[in-house]
């Protein structure tokens, strides 16, 4: 079908003003974008390295303790925290629930706090910072 | 089931409009509760190094729930890929070419996760 150039397309990021709702809207499309990518081939070099041995197993570990690899962690760890947090707020709004505007915008709000708060809490547990 | 999801029930040319939608909805509280079951694990496990790991996956308790974990993950990767794919490519070539390439990269992808997980649950003990 032939489609005319002159009507608007997706995404208009440019033509909404920004809030909550919609910034958590788009990071729940890239943060999903990223673990499918990122998360997944991680996925796949994690089960295949421990598929392999101690010595194939060396290797991943090494380039996860690299800073670059740690960053990417620590990024692949927020991104779940922060899609699994949207998806639960997503799965609430297609019951039908939440669409009152103050009940959204805090909604939003919680879920960008909570994937913050939950990245900390893991890193701090895993690196033992300040034991 | 809300009015709106009833009202699309047995629409369309296929006649199950609103079956679709349902999926998605249970595939995506299935990686939910998986990612939940993921993360525990790996949180509850005495140490990270690769003898830990392989026992983990070694019983029935670890391989399985990874092995859905694989899949759903896969299969909900895909999903989410295409409304973004058609969302924001116009273009109807590139779009096909793209979801095709993403279904063949998650089929290969998901293939060798349980290729690697089935190397771990039934290879001999290291």
């Amino acid at each position: 079908m032939a489609r005319n150039p002159s009507r608007p397309l997706s995404p208009h990021l440019t033509v909404w003003r920004w809030g909550p709702g919609m910034l958590v809207s788009i990071l729940h499309r890239v943060t999903g974008g990223a673990l499918s990518v990122a998360g997944l081939a991680l996925l796949v070099w994690w089960l295949v390295a421990i598929a392999g041995g101690p010595a194939s197993y060396a290797g991943l570990s090494k380039a996860a303790a690299h800073p670059a690899g740690l960053i990417v962690l620590i990024g692949i760890s927020w991104a779940f925290f922060q899609h699994l947090l949207s998806g639960m707020r997503h799965l609430l709004l297609d019951t039908g629930a939440g669409y009152e505007l103050g009940i959204n915008k805090t909604s939003a709000i919680a879920t960008i706090v909570g994937s913050v708060a939950l990245t900390i809490a893991l890193w701090v547990n895993i690196l033992g910072v300040g034991r | 089931m809300t009015d709106s999801e009833s009202a699309t029930r047995d629409l369309g040319s296929a006649h199950h409009g609103g079956e679709h939608w349902v999926h998605e909805r249970l595939l995506s509280a299935a990686s939910l509760l998986l990612g939940i079951w993921l993360l525990a694990s790996l949180l509850l496990l005495p140490s990270l190094d690769q003898r830990t790991l392989g026992e983990w996956l070694r019983g029935a308790s670890g391989a399985v729930p990874m092995a859905l974990f694989i899949i759903v993950s896969f299969k909900h990767a895909v999903d989410g890929l295409k409304v973004v794919v058609d969302d924001y490519v116009h273009d109807d070539g590139n779009r096909f070419l793209l979801i095709g390439l993403i279904n063949f990269l998650a089929v290969g992808g998901a293939s060798l996760a349980l290729f690697a997980l089935a190397k771990i649950a039934l290879g001999a003990a290291a």
